[in-house]
């Protein structure tokens, strides 16, 4: 776990100095809301439909449980008692009252943690893998990349007014779970000749116009990633479109140039840079490196755990679905999800945070993570704790065993809170985990990933769901899209659109006809839901979705 | 051909709390939709705005929202506007929840 420097604090401190005094400028009416406005975004403040909305950082979506219990203490003091988890590793706070919010910033503070940079054009929070440090597919741990990334970019002077906003990711595995292909940058950590190094990937996104990222270096060295880094961004930053908002991301600036072109300007730039880097970078880089040490792994027995699982049934399913092999002998990965059927999905209250927290200090190494599907993680228990782990967490609600299966659904936060939403999210989200918990399917489905935005800006990734679902306000009234055979891991893929949308009391049977048509002509249960749509393609899901609708007026 | 005027509701957020706020005939900020003004003068929604834009010491981001009349006084026409009055869907926890 990184801890702050006296510089990291004295920073922090002083930049929430600022921005309590432009709030009191503000409620003053010292200040517009047209100059307030950039100041409050840089703090991570925005306005949304019925009220402020604060987003917080956790950066590569490491916490420990003093941090998560901070933010149980914020939920409860100055919001409605919850917070949101989101698909960038941040937590976001839906009702804070202006005044409030400088001093939720020092209470942020005073745990190592912040909301710079997540809002703006600038470099957004950096994301890594949910299992770094514990996967057992890992190469490296992502980490203390992300977090030379973060301080390399916090309040760089070149990168305040990008373009548009930019996101980074890092994963330490060949297996993507932090979906690299879908971020400005993608880097993967890769092992060539003994050494380590860095593929980095540019001009992945989603929204209006998805774009899988493409191959800007297949090894970059660990001296040379920094101003490597640089060099692509600060290309981007003279090339990217500043006329048009739509066509400002790195995606349109690699997609009109071409890879090759924008590979051999961040080439040129980066020889005329790379002196400036004195290698102080290399020798933060190792001191990072050291707060990522692994934790000292226990050597017990795991008797408990085979017995319980053998005799318990309903812990032997959450075992199955939420618990994921670790590195460490006796180790497990446990995933916590925060999509109870029917419930909010990356809600947690003030209470499951305590709960985490609790757990993560007295069995996990102290240690908690966040997913970009929007559940917790707690990287390193041992299998001993699991039978009791378990048992809290059901007592908590905290216990669905819904990990990749069709209930567990990112869904982002929609018409029902965000200023941009042109369709609701969350109650398509809830009605469809509510309707296959009713009808027992979900095991028998498998892994099925559904992703759900509420406008085309694509923050619930349904570009890259199995089954993605896009809401849209079509002459007034909510009206959903579907999409089938995206991807966000390491064989990502853009999801094919099936066909005119459906209303609001449609897209659940619609859903629901879907997966029939998976079920009904899949080859066996070890055929995934994405690997029938890679063998047979969209015909049998439109037959589904629209004949079949034809063919009953008809009749 | 420009399009036909149809009624209006000055709204906007409340400066410190951002609660949705809808501007009153007799110039207060009701979180209640039923009192608002429904404006069915363009001009008059013109200036009400502007006079609307001038309290940056109490709202954030005026507009004009479509509404139609009815016994209750004015009701949103989209379903956003819907959303805006009612508070999310997802918990019953909204400011106009609350006050409603």
């Amino acid at each position: 776990m990184y801890s702050y420097s006296e510089f990291d604090a004295a920073f922090v401190a002083e930049r929430n100095r600022q921005f309590r005094a432009q709030v009191e400028r503000r409620i003053a009416g010292n200040l517009t809301e047209d100059e307030f406005k950039p100041l409050r975004l840089m703090n991570g403040l925005y306005l949304q439909l019925h009220a402020y909305m604060l987003r917080v950082a956790i950066p590569y979506g490491t916490l420990n449980s003093r941090q998560m219990r901070q933010l149980a203490h914020i939920a409860e003091t100055w919001d409605k008692g919850y917070g949101h988890f989101t698909t960038r590793q941040n937590i976001q706070f839906n009702w804070p009252e202006l005044r409030d919010v400088p001093e939720i910033l020092d209470a942020l503070a005073e745990v190592e943690m912040h909301a710079i940079q997540t809002s703006g054009n600038t470099i957004r929070n950096v994301t890594a893998d949910h299992f770094a440090g514990a996967a057992e597919d890992e190469i490296a741990d992502p980490r203390p990349v992300a977090e030379l990334l973060r301080q390399w970019s916090t309040d760089h002077p070149e990168f305040q007014f990008l373009p548009r906003k930019f996101k980074i990711a890092v994963t330490g595995s060949p297996n993507d779970r932090a979906v690299i292909k879908a971020h400005d940058i993608g880097i993967q950590i890769v092992e060539r000749d003994g050494e380590i190094g860095y593929r980095v990937l540019v001009g992945g996104g989603l929204g209006r116009t998805p774009m899988i990222g493409k191959v800007l270096s297949d090894f970059v060295s660990q001296e040379d990633l920094l101003p490597y880094i640089e060099a692509t961004v600060s290309v981007w930053n003279l090339l990217g479109r500043r006329d048009n908002k739509y066509k400002s991301r790195i995606k349109i600036t690699v997609h009109e140039h071409g890879i090759d072109d924008i590979r051999a300007r961040v080439q040129e730039r980066f020889e005329i840079i790379r002196p400036a880097f004195s290698g102080i970078d290399v020798a933060l880089f190792e001191d990072i490196k050291t707060a990522f040490a692994p934790p000292v792994f226990r050597q017990d027995g795991t008797e408990v755990f085979e017995t319980t699982y053998k005799t318990d049934p309903i812990f032997r399913s959450w075992a199955d679905t939420n618990l994921v092999a670790h590195k460490a002998p006796g180790y497990s990965i446990v995933q916590i999800s925060l999509k109870a059927h029917g419930a909010t999905p990356g809600d947690a209250t003030a209470d499951q945070m305590r709960v985490m927290a609790d757990l993560a200090e007295f069995n996990g190494h102290d240690e908690l993570r966040i997913s970009h599907e929007q559940n917790v993680i707690l990287p390193h228990v041992h299998k001993s704790h699991l039978p009791t782990l378990h048992a809290i967490l059901k007592k908590h609600g905290l216990a669905t065993a819904n990990i990749g299966l069709i209930s567990d659904i990112i869904a982002c936060p929609g018409m029902d809170y965000c200023a941009l939403a042109t369709a609701r999210s969350i109650p398509i989200a809830q009605q469809i985990a509510t309707r296959f918990d009713e009808l027992k399917l979900e095991h028998d489905i498998g892994e099925l990933k559904i992703k759900i935005s509420g406008c085309i800006n694509a923050c619930g990734h349904h570009h890259v769901g199995h089954i993605g679902i896009l809401g849209l306000d079509r002459a007034g009234v909510e009206n959903y899209q579907i999409t089938l055979g995206g991807d966000h891991t390491e064989t990502a893929a853009i999801g094919d659109r099936t066909g005119p949308g459906f209303s609001a009391d449609e897209i659940i049977p619609a859903v629901e006809r879907i997966v029939e048509t998976y079920l009904d002509q899949r080859q066996d249960r070890d055929e995934t839901f994405l690997q029938f749509y890679r063998r047979v393609g969209m015909a049998p899901f439109k037959t589904a979705l629209y004949e079949q609708d034809k063919a009953y007026a008809a009749e | 051909m420009p399009r036909e005027f149809t009624p209006k509701v000055v709204t906007a957020n409340a400066l410190l709390e951002g609660d949705v706020v809808y501007q009153t005939a007799d110039d207060r900020w009701s979180r209640h939709l039923s009192e608002a003004e429904l404006i069915s003068d363009e001009a008059l929604a013109k200036l009400r705005l502007a006079q609307a834009e001038g309290q940056p010491e109490l709202v954030v981001g005026p507009y004009l929202a479509d509404a139609k009349p009815s016994d209750n006084g004015p009701q949103p026409t989209h379903f956003r506007e819907e959303f805006r009055r009612t508070g999310p869907s997802n918990y019953d926890h909204g400011k106009q929840a609350e006050v409603n």
